[in-house]
């Protein structure tokens, strides 16, 4: 019952954020989508993904604004919009409708099946030592995933710190 | 020349004063008790990241450049990367990839229990905070847009 | 499944904000929000009635936990998904600079 509440609210806010022109309001907006989805992952016991998600969205807001400071320009439509605006929504809808007959062959919700979870959680203890099982998850049965990641964020910052750099092909224009 | 105000208001300096060091405390507990409650390297790594932004955003960036310039970020998320790999490929003695090689894995519940787990949990944590923080001095001291229009 | 549902709906706000808009932090709005979609869809699929988070205490039998599987998967997927926001809004400020507008329509030059 709480989950659709929050789930209508984060719905709620999302159209907010997409439609409205300011850019400004619409970064907030993001900042409330997020925040939502932080407090859902509370209520679906994730504790782990809770905090992450929380500071993980601070960061981004204050990414998002340091770009989008005074440089606000309205959205304007015009050329073939109707025909776009149409074909998209057509799109979506068949989408949607494609979706629940997929999403009626899924389990229950509730209702999991763990069958490699299964092993995790009752060697977890004897083999790790850990009492976070998420954590020894992440860093002992699968540490390759955690290892793929790190290089991930390596290549982000190299990719930033590349572009924005201030000398570079001086182009004659 | 030299009257321009760098950073925000008084009442914003004094309050970061106040709480950043306790922020970066915060987020060293949540990185060393990673494998008895929630949070782990990834959330801790990110809350000591936000708490040097947050002393760049309240006093302008030459106070928090001070503190951990760009040259020693870049060092440190380097050494946190080559930690991380030096434990895995240390593993390889063991076995096989990523073998957690303490074999006595100390008492459960304790601070210092589980084998490879904390280690790993403080390389991360170094590479995610250090990494971001780079990504944002680079941003915030790109001045080619506000200087212009 | 209706919970599954309004999860897809949200999914297809942030679909519609992509294909549609012209401006390029709408586009990367729409990119935040079809993440968060993903990464809640993979949550409520490993979640258990009535059970209790993935964490052991002292001196108890846990028997209903919910799946820790799936929250490990998120969580390397949440730290990306920041990354490569940064990195987006990085390539748009450099559009910025270089052609003096967002507008997606305008940034068509190919130096030939």
């Amino acid at each position: 019952m709480e989950i659709r509440l929050l789930l209508l609210f984060m719905i709620f806010a999302a159209a907010v954020a997409v439609e409205i022109e300011d850019l400004l309001s619409s970064v907030i907006a993001v900042g409330a989508v997020g925040l939502g989805l932080s407090l859902v992952f509370l209520i679906l016991k994730a504790p782990d993904l809770a905090i992450t998600q929380l500071v993980v969205e601070i960061l981004c807001l204050i990414i998002l604004i340091r770009a989008t400071l005074k440089k606000d320009l309205p959205l304007i439509k015009d050329g073939r919009w109707l025909f776009n605006t149409v074909s998209t929504l057509v799109f979506i809808v068949s989408f949607l409708i494609f979706g629940y007959f997929a999403l009626k062959e899924l389990p229950r919700f509730g209702t999991p099946i763990m069958r490699v979870a299964g092993e995790y959680i009752e060697q977890g203890l004897p083999k790790t030592g850990a009492a976070n099982i998420v954590a020894s998850i992440i860093l002992d049965f699968r540490g390759y995933d955690t290892l793929g990641e790190a290089t991930i964020l390596f290549t982000a910052v190299m990719g930033v710190l590349a572009v924005i750099r201030k000398v570079g092909r001086i182009n004659e224009e | 020349m030299k009257n321009k105000e760098v950073g925000m208001t008084l009442i914003v300096k004094t309050i970061t004063r106040l709480t950043v060091g306790l922020i970066l405390l915060y987020g060293i507990y949540i990185v060393l008790h990673g494998h008895l409650s929630p949070g782990g390297g990834f959330a801790g790594g990110v809350i000591i990241a936000l708490s040097f932004i947050h002393l760049m955003l309240a006093f302008g960036r030459e106070t928090a450049l001070k503190k951990l310039s760009q040259a020693q970020a870049s060092v440190l998320e380097s050494l946190g990367a080559i930690m991380f790999l030096t434990i895995a490929l240390l593993g390889l003695l063991g076995g096989y990839f990523f073998f957690n090689f303490f074999l006595h894995k100390g008492k459960p519940f304790a601070l210092f229990s589980a084998g490879i787990i904390p280690l790993c949990n403080i390389a991360i944590c170094l590479k995610v905070g250090a990494g971001l923080f780079a990504i944002f001095a680079a941003l915030v001291l790109f001045k080619g847009l506000d200087e212009e229009k | 499944m209706s919970e599954y549902i309004l999860c897809f709906i949200l999914f297809c706000i942030g679909l519609y904000a992509v294909l549609r808009k012209r401006n390029i932090i709408k586009i990367i709005i729409g990119l935040g929000i079809i993440e968060y979609a993903v990464n809640l869809f993979f949550v409520l699929i490993g979640y258990r009635t009535h059970g209790r988070a993935p964490i052991l205490a002292k001196d108890q039998n846990i028997l209903n936990m919910v799946d820790p599987l799936p929250q490990a998967l998120v969580l390397t997927s949440i730290v990306i998904g920041l990354a490569v926001t940064a990195l987006l809004v990085t390539i748009a400020i450099r559009i910025y600079e270089k052609y003096g507008t967002f507008d997606i329509t305008k940034i068509k030059r190919l130096k030939g």
